[in-house]
């Protein structure tokens, strides 16, 4: 077994990503490190400004040149492609790292015809003949579920519906066979009947070709039943990752505890008080010191406002969290305790 | 009662009630598209019925033509029993003062350029409503309802404020003028879901506190069975089935709203045996066909699995299964 075959697929390191703004550094991405196997789902989750887009297209090089400053490293493989410039990335992109994002039409070209934006791609990476790469291209678009294929490919992008045009998009990553998906908020701009069928058609393109992904989302729900592992992101950092049934069983973090609290249940009786997090995130270009969550969490005390919590183990494999007063532990209950005593 | 209509409940206990309500928009080449086609509910005071549906099945049109926003070609909207629909200009600004409205996007919904003390008061400017200090007072209340101070908001504008304070400022400028309905047109699909729990809650808080009727849109059924008493679900500009929340889910009778409930991302690992089952059977088939050229009989037969001979020749009248729960559909599930 050579090094690239023994090294985790990817492994982000020490990542950060801030932007310069004319009210100061923006740190959206602020000291990310991860690991993911060949093959395994990752499921990035996270309110509006957490950081999660900005961390997906970190790992993909898609980030502008200027006005960015970039820290840490990238590891696809065991090569380091953080440092890899325009050209190397794109033999990377396509062929071994494909994406898919929220919004199928900008993505796709209004202008062109659906069969040649798929077999353009073909071409261009496999070198596939014209001839060859129409036949895959309607073979693909038939495995995302496409009816009528050979009709589809001579249509343009606004002859088709949003969830067409997502499936077409996960034909177009799919086409090169890639390691490595990248799905962020793939379904967000979808109705939720629809919503349901393009998460399944990606857990079994996922499984049947082997294939790793990491599903970028705001919304706890399209991850619970669809990856294997779950970090969730506050203010620029992973504040919690477990596998994804520890998460939701076993939740350490207060963040996540609060964020799964918000949401409405269907199962609750109607008029149910919801949960709510006072307050919003923090303004990036002036994080407060110590835990970011501090300053909405209910478990919070000076220690939080003063020390950064290092990410550290809980005990069960493969589950990190960063808080000094976690949920389900003695410590936590006591700080809940005290600052419901102090409240009242 | 009407034979078309069996969920409408008595005519003068409603605070608004709509029968047949028909928009239509012309499209290119003479056609036109089937907006909303013959809907019909009530809603009592003090109560609040959401309106549940996907992208294109005419909820917000709904509420547009309520509100008169939009001018049905047919149907009838009372409000505290006047015939909106056929109310002159005038008559209508003076009762749309008891009816407000709120929209999903927040921060287009204010004007840039204000104030926040300026937006707020501008329907009691508007109105003539009292002198500058009376105006003054009920601004100052109105965002001290929906939790702002006005001493450190008032002089800041749209853009000082998150989605969700934006949100809480439109409240405001809805509730100025005390109205009896508030219209709310998917007022948190925009914001994160920590977010969209603190307005749902001030929503309730507000309703108590005011004795408002609610009207509630949103394509998010667990958010709406959260806020609602009663629930109409809409398919393509019809509705397909009114019940009270609690038995929407309970005991749901139309395949559309099975499908909508099964497809609802649940923020739990293990659905069970049960769920998966659910989903196999109801789960929707492809997506919502064009109102442009809506289905001949019932308008969800495409996409149902339960889909016979029968529902693509005839239109399914609403009938009454239990108390307060009707459905339009000629073979509705009637296991739990």
């Amino acid at each position: 077994m050579t090094a690239a075959e023994e090294s985790p697929l990817l492994r982000v390191t020490d990542l950060t990503t801030h932007f310069r703004t004319d009210r100061g550094l923006m740190r959206a991405v602020d000291g990310v490190s991860f690991t993911l196997e060949r093959g395994r789902t990752l499921g990035v989750v996270g309110e509006s400004g957490s950081g999660k887009t900005v961390l997906s297209r970190s790992v993909m090089g898609l980030l502008p040149r200027g006005d960015v400053v970039r820290g840490g490293t990238v590891q696809y493989a065991g090569e380091d492609i953080s440092a890899l410039d325009e050209d190397g990335l794109r033999r990377l992109w396509g062929r071994e790292i494909a994406m898919v994002f929220q919004d199928p039409m900008t993505s796709l070209n209004p202008v062109v015809r659906i069969g040649r934006q798929i077999t353009e791609h073909l071409r261009l990476h496999t070198g596939a003949s014209r001839a060859d790469a129409r036949a895959k291209a309607a073979a693909l678009l038939k495995s995302v579920g496409i009816p009528e294929p050979e009709r589809r490919l001579r249509e343009y992008p606004h002859q088709l519906s949003g969830g067409m045009r997502q499936r077409v998009m996960i034909a177009v990553a799919l086409a090169t066979g890639p390691r490595l998906l990248l799905a962020d908020e793939p379904t967000t701009a979808l109705d939720v009947t629809v919503q349901a069928q393009i998460l399944d058609l990606l857990r079994a393109q996922q499984r049947q070709r082997d294939m790793a992904m990491i599903l970028v989302t705001h919304d706890l729900g399209v991850v619970a039943g669809r990856t294997d592992e779950v970090a969730v992101m506050y203010a620029g950092r992973v504040v919690e990752r477990a596998p994804t049934r520890t998460l939701f069983t076993n939740m350490r973090m207060p963040y996540t505890e609060a964020l799964v609290r918000s949401i409405p249940r269907i199962a609750d009786p109607g008029h149910t008080r919801l949960a709510a997090i006072p307050g919003r995130p923090p303004d990036m270009t002036r994080p407060p010191a110590g835990c970011r969550f501090a300053p909405r969490c209910a478990y919070a005390r000076d220690k939080c406002r003063a020390e950064q919590p290092p990410l550290r183990e809980s005990g069960e494999p493969g589950h990190t969290f960063a808080c000094w007063y976690p949920v389900g532990t003695p410590e936590g209950a006591a700080a809940l305790e005290r600052n419901r005593k102090e409240a009242s | 009662m009407t034979a078309t209509a069996p969920h409408l409940r008595a005519a003068d206990a409603a605070l608004l009630r709509v029968e047949d309500l028909v928009v239509e928009f012309r499209a290119a080449g003479r056609r036109r598209v089937h907006a909303v086609s013959g809907v019909s509910f009530d809603v009592l005071p003090g109560e609040t019925l959401g309106i549940v549906g996907e992208s294109g099945c005419g909820k917000s049109t709904t509420a547009r033509a309520v509100m008169r926003v939009t001018r049905p070609a047919s149907g009838s909207v009372r409000f505290r029993g006047a015939e909106l629909t056929r109310l002159s200009e005038r008559g209508l600004r003076r009762i749309r003062t008891s009816m407000q409205m709120i929209f999903q996007d927040p921060v287009s919904s204010l004007n840039p350029r204000r104030r926040v003390r300026d937006i707020v008061a501008e329907p009691l400017v508007v109105w003539g409503r009292g002198d500058a200090a009376a105006r003054e007072a009920k601004v100052r209340e109105a965002l001290a309802a929906v939790g702002l101070d006005y001493d450190v908001v008032g002089d800041r504008y749209p853009h000082q404020f998150s989605g969700g304070q934006c949100q809480r400022i439109s409240i405001a400028r809805a509730l100025v003028l005390e109205p009896e309905l508030l219209v709310c047109d998917e007022p948190v699909s925009a914001l994160d879901v920590s977010v969209q729990a603190q307005i749902l809650n001030l929503l309730e808080d507000l309703k108590e506190r005011y004795g408002l009727t609610l009207v509630f849109i949103s394509h998010d059924l667990a958010v709406v069975k959260n806020v609602c008493d009663r629930v109409a679900v809409m398919y393509l500009g019809k509705v397909v089935e009114v019940a009270p929340a609690d038995a929407l889910y309970r005991a749901s009778a139309h395949p559309y709203t099975r499908a909508l409930l099964s497809s609802i991302p649940d923020p739990d690992p293990d659905p069970g045996p049960d769920a998966a089952a659910r989903d196999a059977e109801y789960g929707p088939r492809g997506e919502s066909p064009s109102p442009l050229d809506p289905p001949s009989g019932c308008r969800y037969r495409t996409r149902c699995p339960l889909a016979q001979d029968k529902c693509a020749r005839e239109v399914p009248e609403p009938r009454q299964l239990d108390d307060g729960h009707t459905v339009a559909c000629h073979f509705p599930i009637t296991t739990s």
